[in-house]
């Protein structure tokens, strides 16, 4: 069974540091959720695992069933068995979904992807004649997140991390997408790493785990009454003195970061 | 030793009237002064290093009557599949074969060298001459077979007529000349080939015009000698409710450039230009466009879009311009380039000149690197860096694949596209 293990994790961009050592580790099978404020670094995370360009990690280590992740490139970390559910998938002109699909190293030759891609298409509430066109273009937000997850059920990772689920999401399509991955952690054995600011997401993708994630690191880690507490109390005894608002130092944005996330809280 | 004088003008085979308007042309070239990067329309240009003395004027007498039926090499893209109505054979200018003549002639239409055509003298020049430069006059003066698709008033060809032209003789320069006239309320489709084999320089010239609500599609793919020069001007006059669509595949060429006059003269007429072009080695491919508003409620719609790797260099250079009485004109022009290289350079410059204010017009330009976040988000699903490359590249030129006036040539063109990519990444690996 797979284990994500991540040890001492610390990056930087453009010389800033956002992660300031992460240390957590989940199991095949489980979801952890990892929930902080607007800025303060969870994203991050979630781009640093997958190998997305323009971090520089310092230190730590990240390993899936005791391979190291952070020496490979993105395409390798997938083959490796990890998944990375986009808060703002990239619309990517021209290239179709099957096509994409056909070509990953995580999927078998042949028509079986054609096949698997309807299946989870059907599964999930995906108009199947999204899946020859070009991958996100002109799909809404809540198309987008359903496309993650049938992208999630072709591949077939070992573990999955899921930035920002809900956002851009309506109840319904919430509730297909959510079961979905739920029902890989049950039938799969995925483990899924769930990054969240609300617990909103939670009806349908029910954490093991809770973890509190401000100024960059993990502050507090507990069952899923963590977030009921969240929810009714926030994230302020959490806050770091130099990212509170009023110790003058903006938040860090993510670069790469939607740039009216704030107006959509 | 320039061979480029009036009297081997004077000495090439063709009725009378021709032969006057080759020693006229010859005369004009004398007396002009070859171009320089200092007028600004060679500016971003390789004119510099043309050494027009150092080419011989292609002996076509020695290639006529020897039809070279494979014409261009087989590397040439095909169009199985699609219905063709007619093939002519060009080398090095002169026509070596012409097939399909008699579906032609049942339609009333004609396919074959301009002296057996109906009409010739009014048909050479009648849309290139309002466009001359100093290449198309040297074309004007050493065109020694020039080429006729004449498609009369109400005919439909369904299939497409296919114009093969070739360079043979290495070191040589040849002047290949289309003339495509479609009349009233008349369709056809055109593809014209531009092939190479070896060092030549060929100067084409190719006149399209379309009568009153007639309809023409014109696919010209460019796919010479990587040590070939090619400079081309196409000219197209669309008249009153008629429709262009004018294309362009641009594969070939050490330094390949080609002009493109659209000239919109009657009301409601349109054009819908369109190029794909890829450069690679220290390949040069320079674009310079006009689209001429010259009548009311005329519609143009451009879309070039080309990528550059190793040491490679694009040009794009634009201009609409809507005359004063082109009033409810409609205008875009967009090009947009992948620079697939640190050492590759495109140049894009758009620009509009409107002397009407009831009009609607746009441009866009763009030059960019492969986007870093669609490479990375086909990684994340398990894309091997090279192949999430090569698939944006492809998905890139794929809007203007899918509406070529050709079909059945867009797998050809995907792979030949796909072949020259794969080159590219192979050396850079």
């Amino acid at each position: 069974m797979s284990t994500l293990v991540i040890e001492g994790l610390r990056a930087s961009v453009a010389g800033r540091e956002i992660l300031t050592g992460v240390d957590l580790e989940v199991a095949a099978g489980e979801v952890h959720a990892v929930m902080g404020p607007n800025g303060s670094g969870k994203s991050t995370l979630a781009h640093v695992i997958a190998g997305r360009h323009g971090y520089d990690v310092s230190e730590g280590s990240v390993r899936l069933d005791g391979t190291e992740l952070l020496t490979l490139p993105a395409w390798r970390r997938a083959e490796a068995g990890l998944f990375l559910a986009m808060q703002y998938p990239t619309e990517v002109p021209g290239v179709s979904l099957l096509d994409m699909l056909t070509e990953s190293v995580c999927t078998a030759e042949g028509a079986a992807v054609a096949e698997r891609m309807q299946e989870e298409a059907g599964r999930i509430g995906f108009d199947e004649k999204f899946l020859a066109r070009p991958v996100n273009v002109d799909l809404s937000g809540g198309e987008r997140k359903r496309n993650e997850a049938l992208q999630l059920g072709v591949l077939k990772p070992a573990f999955a991390v899921v930035d920002e689920l809900d956002s851009g999401l309506d109840v319904d399509a919430l509730r297909f997408v959510g079961d979905r991955i739920e029902d890989a952690t049950e039938h799969d054995g995925l483990g899924v790493l769930a990054i969240t600011h609300s617990s909103r997401v939670f009806d349908h993708l029910r954490p093991d785990a809770v973890h509190v994630f401000a100024g960059g690191r993990i502050q507090e880690s507990g069952g899923p009454e963590l977030a009921e507490e969240l929810e009714a109390d926030g994230y302020e005894r959490w806050m770091p003195a130099s990212s509170k608002p009023d110790a003058g130092a903006a938040p860090f944005t993510d670069p790469f970061g939607d740039p009216f996330a704030d107006l959509l809280t | 030793m320039n061979q480029f004088t009036v009297d081997a003008a004077r000495s090439l085979p063709g009725p009378r009237w021709l032969a006057e308007r080759r020693s006229a042309a010859a005369e004009r070239f004398a007396a002009a002064e070859p171009p320089t990067t200092a007028a600004e329309e060679w500016r971003y240009s390789a004119i510099a290093d043309l050494d027009l003395a150092s080419y011989r004027l292609a002996n076509g007498a020695a290639t006529a009557g020897a039809p070279d039926r494979s014409g261009a090499g087989s590397d040439v893209i095909g169009i199985d599949g699609a219905p063709v109505t007619a093939v002519v054979d060009v080398v090095d200018g002169q026509v070596a074969a012409v097939d399909g003549i008699d579906r032609l002639s049942a339609a009333g239409a004609f396919v074959g060298p301009l002296a057996e055509a109906a009409g010739a003298e009014g048909l050479l020049g009648s849309v290139s001459d309002g466009a001359s430069d100093y290449f198309t006059v040297l074309n004007d003066a050493f065109a020694p077979v020039p080429v006729v698709v004449d498609v009369p008033d109400g005919a439909i060809l369904d299939g497409v007529i296919v114009v093969r032209h070739h360079a043979r003789e290495a070191g040589a320069a040849s002047f290949p000349r289309l003339v495509v006239r479609v009349g009233r309320a008349a369709q056809a489709t055109v593809l014209d080939v531009q092939h190479s084999g070896g060092p030549a320089l060929v100067v084409p010239v190719v006149e399209l015009d379309v009568g009153p609500a007639g309809r023409l599609g014109y696919l010209n793919l460019q796919q010479h000698d990587p040590r070939a020069w090619q400079i081309a001007a196409h000219t197209a006059r669309v008249e009153r409710d008629a429709s262009l669509v004018a294309a362009s595949v641009a594969l070939g060429g050490g330094y390949a450039r080609t002009r493109a006059d659209t000239r919109l003269v009657g009301r409601g007429a349109s054009g819908d230009l369109l190029s794909v072009y890829f450069g690679a080695g220290d390949q040069i491919l320079d674009f310079r466009t006009y689209q001429d508003h010259a009548a009311p409620d005329t519609t143009s719609n451009l879309l070039y879009k080309g990528a550059v790797g190793d040491s490679a260099r694009s040009v794009y250079t634009g201009l609409i311009r809507v005359r004063p009485n082109a009033r409810g004109t409609n205008a875009f022009q967009t090009n947009r380039n992948l620079k697939l290289s640190d050492d590759a350079w495109a140049e894009s410059v758009p620009n509009l000149e409107i002397e009407n204010n009831d009009v609607r017009c746009s441009h866009a330009s763009a030059v960019g690197p492969v986007d870093a976040d669609q490479v990375f988000y086909l990684e994340s699903r398990g894309v091997p860096t090279p192949v999430a490359e090569r698939l944006i590249v492809a998905g890139f030129f794929d809007e203007v694949i899918d509406a070529l006036p050709v079909r059945s040539i867009e797998d050809g063109v995907r792979h030949a596209l796909s072949v020259k990519l794969n080159q590219m990444l192979s050396h850079a690996a």
